[in-house]
């Protein structure tokens, strides 16, 4: 099994589960003892968690990739006494952002609902085309990257916590907007949206949104 | 040694280690208890190690030994300690030297080289000097299991080096007595990885290497010296060096050298670097002699012309530096063929002394619940000094589904797993978990302890609490315990999930296919035939031979059509090879064991079945469109030189004047490669020009001359002969015109000339290009049909450089010759029996046993997205029309388990079997207790 076996599931599966770090480990990068390469696949994976992260008021730095090969014992130790520091020094996952846990969980929850059709973006519009730690970092750090995933990952993710807060109990504009923490012009784009693709209905009689 | 080959008798002196080496399990207790630190001879004597150790951490057998020269009880009979706290009963200091002889029938010389010492002539400051340091030293210094953990630290205070000197060709190249004349072949390239090392380890080193020509001659080499070169802080300085003092301050080296613009200059360094060459170890002479074999000047194996693998004494082949200098691909693909060789000689025996492992059957537990054993092992006191095992036993008792847990003194030992098969019987368990070390070494030896248990060997999982748990926290044992019961408690929750995987055997057909047919394709197909094999051996033109036929002679003066002549007799002559010619491949099917390929040869169409495939598919003379080549008869390229040389042609041999022009159509934008032979080729011409004509002026323009190896020798003798050599730079290239002079048509040739500082004039009757060597017209065809890659620079990419250096990625398919990559004969010659050996090691099998642990699709779940075929370098996934649409299905045989589809596939269709996301993620769950999550919740309330 490869490091690029890390499924994005997994490091939110990890968080949910309360955990305040997680630490992917991989082989060196360039040094794939096979034709695969596929450390670079979990690099991406763990820098589009990152900006989700970011998104969703996590501290990206809860999450950390680092590549080392089998004979680097001393930098794992290293790794992960500093990364365990660091963690500490975070404190809590979630409490020390400042954020409501049962609002995160939702959030991550929101975000794991979304992981297929992540998968397809990342396929489509986030792939790197040359396997170098530059080509990658320059590709994650780009504008045009940041704008990409916020246009086709964060927009979306607003509409999974929608629907997975109707799914507990209907809900109005200003509600939704409140819980969200969005604009409430926003939460009624969504809630176009997904009525018109048959995902939520308005309740006359509770003048409310419900699932359809 | 006595006998001859096929039946050697050869008698071994085995020096005690004062290990019992059946008993010791490496846990290295007794390394820890030791008193006695000697200088360790593994990290260059730079750091200490304990009178008994394990001689480097990747060891085989990874057991320790004890120096005889340091241990106290051995010296004076006072300590033993190690024999106190061994609890596997393994140090016995009665054992003597112990003489063994043992029957062969093929012998293989693979002694390898030494390093060059320095210290020798002094001329350095090694040994005087506190920082210089060789290349071998630095090499342990950048390890992480070198002396400072993969600190670079200096010798005089410990402090990490800011600017650091490499000097090139220390103890080669030169002809001072002590000093070898050849080129050791790879320092250039390994002090250019010590400097990207360097530069990742400390971004700020300032990095200066003081070199002579720059030999990038491999493979991808010279892409890796211009990265070298283009990183921050790093400057290569053509100069030679000396050194005569250090800074009495703060040690500093001062290094004295001379540059064109600056004139001779003095540099401080906090540290140099040697790069030091290869030498002939001086017991070379005793193992010729032992063995009845003859060694050359330099002292490694006389080398026989059309056999680099052999010796002069049939039966004993060499293999790796004993053949010369030589780099770790070509040790490895020439050990791979002296072991063809071997097996050509010994192919009546194979098997012969194989033993069939017979199992009790599987038995069926899919109808049962899980009943999981966990076995916690102490390793000595490995484990159990810092993790209290009983609770931890104690722990896994209380976790679902399991019903049995024990300790164990060394899970590892005999005894243990055979207790671990009959407690497995006895208990009815169905799962087991090993909590001991990391599954690297000791997994297979556990899943057979399963399988000699009745039960599926995929039931088996191995939870490290020894690398992950008490060696790392040998200071916080409660902590430690808490930690290896987080680590029994994840196994268990992932080992409820596992399920029976089935391996399975596919058969082998036993015919290779061998694509080419030159010197490369036509030598692996005689050692293929003659270990018993049919060959099938395409040649794309009338005739065989390739490339070769159009060399008269090597540099080393072998006879190439002679030669060329007997092994195309050989090749026809064998029964057992059948030869396609005017071959083109139109079809390509199956996969390792089973191919089927659809060849055109002489108007009839043939459909081969072949169990492997060699590529030996040659390479090309690229045809030059520069410096009036094609336009002008008197400029040809060195293989029209060396045929007409051969031919005796007037024009030719009686030319007042030569100028050769090295690095022609490479080394350039357009193929960032070096061709490797080119070097060697134009002084070849030009010494045989020098014989028949001493009076012929002669200068080769060059960028760097690459006449690695031994071949220096003759590069040397090319300068005596006074071939003038100038080197020109690829920003100022040699200009060519035709003019009139004298009255006659002469070739004008002007070059900058750096030592002069001025342009120089030659005009000269003939001019020869070191035309490059460009891949085969036809690779990419080839690359295509049997879905094998290409390297940057156009030609085949083998699966690994060191590894699996004729090998693809695609399993059955194997390389040799200049299709990957430009090679002399006798470098072909060893990689295409190398090519043989290891398609061998698959056709001398009945089957080929694939993997369990690889992916499957839930074809109800599939969306027929195609992520999962896009993530796959082995294409081991392709669509197939199912009653229920288009599908993706995977081929078993050519999965390799990386799983990297999985973490692709939107709908989760994909299934890597061993790895599962519901086996992976109860792991994660369990990573957790419960109790935790649920104090956590209650604390957010």
């Amino acid at each position: 099994m490869c490091s690029g076996r890390v499924d994005l599931e997994f490091i939110l599966k990890a968080f949910l589960n309360g955990e305040d770090g997680v630490l992917v480990g991989g082989c060196q990068l360039g040094e794939c003892n096979y034709t695969t390469q596929g450390n670079f696949d979990a690099l991406s994976t763990v820098r589009i968690c990152k900006k989700i992260m970011e998104h969703i008021g996590l501290n990206p730095e809860r999450l950390r990739i680092q590549f080392m090969s089998s004979s680097d014992g001393a930098l794992l130790a290293e790794t992960t006494d500093d990364f365990t520091r660091e963690i500490k020094a975070l404190g809590p996952l979630g409490k020390a952002e400042g954020l409501d846990l049962e609002a995160l969980k939702l959030k991550l929850e929101a975000v794991r609902k979304l992981v297929p059709y992540i998968k397809l973006v990342e396929r489509e519009r986030l792939r790197v085309p040359v396997k170098s730690a530059e080509e990658y970092d320059k590709f994650f750090d780009s504008d045009d990257t940041n704008r990409l995933i916020d246009e086709l990952i964060n927009e979306k993710l607003s509409i999974s916590e929608m629907m997975l807060l109707l799914n507990e109990s209907p809900l109005s504009t200003g509600e939704i907007s409140k819980i969200l923490d969005l604009e409430p012009s926003e939460v009624a784009k969504h809630i176009s949206d997904s009525s018109k693709q048959g995902l939520i209905k308005y309740d006359e009689n509770g003048k409310c949104y419900v699932l359809a | 040694m006595e006998g001859q080959e096929g039946n050697f008798t050869v008698t071994l002196k085995k020096k005690p280690r004062y290990i019992i080496e059946d008993k010791c399990t490496g846990c290295g207790t007794c390394v820890e208890y030791c008193p006695v630190e000697y200088p360790d001879p593994f990290n260059q004597d730079i750091s200490e190690n304990k009178a008994v150790h394990v001689y480097f951490s990747q060891a085989i057998p990874l057991v320790s030994y004890i120096d005889q020269e340091s241990c106290l009880y051995l010296k004076e009979d006072k300590c033993d300690i190690c024999r106190g706290v061994c609890q596997a009963d393994a140090i016995d200091f009665n054992q003597t030297t112990e003489k063994v002889d043992i029957n062969v029938g093929a012998i293989i010389l693979s002694c390898g080289i030494e390093p060059f010492d320095p210290s020798i002539n002094g001329e350095y400051g090694y040994g005087k000097l506190q920082n210089v340091v060789t290349s071998m030293d630095y090499e342990r210094l950048l390890s992480s299991t070198g002396p400072y953990e993969g600190q670079v630290l200096r010798a005089s205070d410990k402090k990490h080096p800011e600017k650091i000197a490499w000097i090139q060709c220390v103890g080669s190249r030169r002809v001072t007595e002590g000093e070898n004349s050849y080129c050791s072949g790879v320092c250039c390239t390994y002090t250019q990885k010590q400097v990207i090392l360097t530069k990742d380890h400390y971004a700020d080193t300032e990095c200066t290497i003081f070199h002579n020509d720059i030999r990038s001659f491999g493979k991808d080499f010279e892409r890796y010296f211009q990265r070298a070169e283009q990183l921050p802080g790093v400057q290569f300085i053509r100069s030679y060096v000396s050194i005569d003092r250090e800074n009495p301050e703060n040690k500093n080296v001062v290094i004295r050298y001379s540059t064109f613009d600056d004139g001779v200059k003095e540099e401080e360094f906090d540290m140099v670097v040697l790069s030091v060459g290869l030498n002939a170890p001086a017991e070379f002479r005793e193992v010729a002699d032992t063995f009845g074999i003859e060694l050359n000047a330099h002292g490694f194996n006389k080398e026989i012309h059309d056999n680099p693998l052999g010796t002069n004494r049939p039966g004993i082949f060499v293999s790796g530096a004993f053949q010369g200098p030589t780099d770790i691909p070509e040790s490895v693909f020439s050990a791979s063929g002296a072991g063809a060789q071997c097996g050509e000689l010994l192919d009546y025996r194979r098997g012969k002394l194989a033993r069939e492992r017979i199992y009790p059957p599987e038995r069926d537990v899919s109808g049962e619940e899980p009943r999981i054993g966990v076995f916690v092992c102490h390793c000595g006191a490995n484990i159990s000094s810092v993790v209290n095992v009983p609770s931890a036993v104690e722990y896994a008792l209380s976790l679902p589904n399991v019903v049995y847990a024990q300790e164990q003194l060394f899970s590892c030992a005999t005894n243990s797993a055979q207790e671990i098969t009959d407690l497995a019987r006895e208990k009815g368990l169905n799962r087991v978990i090993i909590a001991a070390c990391s599954p690297r070494t000791l997994e297979p030896l556990f899943r057979d302890t399963l399988r000699e248990a009745g039960l599926n060997q995929y039931y088996c999982e191995m939870a490290n609490i020894r690398e992950h748990c008490s060696w790392v926290h040998a200071k916080q044992k409660d902590e430690a315990t808490q930690k290896a019961k987080d680590i029994i408690r994840m196994s268990v929750a992932r080992t409820s999930h596992l399920e029976p995987l089935q391996e399975f055997d596919l058969p082998v057909d036993k015919t290779a296919l061998i694509v080419g047919g030159g010197i490369a394709g036509m030598t692996c197909a005689l050692s293929i035939a003659n270990q018993g094999h049919e060959v099938q051996l395409l040649e794309k033109d009338k005739d065989l031979g390739g490339m070769a036929r159009r060399i008269p002679t090597t540099l080393e003066g072998m006879d190439v059509q002679t030669y060329l002549a007997d092994l195309i007799r050989k090749v026809y002559k064998n029964p057992l090879i059948h030869i396609s010619h005017e071959a083109e491949i139109t079809n390509v099917s199956g996969y390792v064991g089973n191919f089927i390929t659809t060849v055109k040869t002489e108007g009839l169409v043939k459909e081969i079945k072949h169990g492997v495939t060699v590529i030996a598919t040659g390479a090309d003379v690229y045809q030059p469109d520069e410096y009036l080549y094609g336009e002008n008869d008197q400029v040809l390229t060195h293989l029209e030189l060396g045929e007409q040389i051969a031919k005796g042609e007037e024009r030719i041999v009686n030319a007042e004047s030569l100028v050769m022009i090295q690095c022609v159509g490479c080394r350039n934008e357009d193929r960032n490669y070096c061709s490797r032979v080119c070097c060697s080729h134009a002084i070849k011409n030009a010494l045989k020009l020098k014989k028949i004509n001493p009076e012929m002026s002669i200068s080769i323009l060059f960028r760097d001359m690459r006449t690695y190896g031994l071949r220096e020798d003759y590069y040397r003798e090319a300068a005596e002969k006074d071939i003038k050599f100038i080197r020109y730079e690829p920003e100022d290239k040699p200009v060519v015109e035709a003019v009139q002079s004298g009255g006659k048509s002469v070739l004008r040739v002007s070059v900058p000339d750096p030592v002069l500082g001025k342009r120089l004039e030659l005009d000269v009757d003939i001019i020869s290009l070191a035309a490059a060597v460009v891949p085969s017209s036809t690779t990419n065809d080839i690359a295509g049909l049997f879905k094998v890659t290409l390297s940057p620079d156009g030609f085949f990419k083998e699966a690994h450089v060191k590894l699996k250096p004729v090998e693809f990625a695609a399993d059955g398919v194997y390389l040799c010759g200049a299709a990957h990559y430009p090679k002399h004969i006798q470098e072909t010659i060893n990689q295409a029996y190398g090519a043989a050996g290891r398609a061998l090691t698959l056709l001398s099998h009945e089957t080929v046993t694939a993997s369990g642990s690889v992916c499957e699709v839930k074809e109800d779940d599939c969306i027929s997205c195609g992520a999962c075929i896009t993530a796959c370098t082995y294409e081991a996934i392709e669509f197939v029309e199912t009653a229920k649409g288009r599908k993706a299905r995977v081929n078993p045989v050519l999965c390799k388990g990386d799983g990297l589809c999985n973490a692709k596939c939107p709908t989760n269709a994909i299934v890597l079997k061993h790895f599962t996301n519901e086996e992976l993620m109860s792991q994660i769950d369990a990573a957790v207790v419960k109790e935790k999550i649920i104090q956590q919740i209650d604390a957010a309330v």
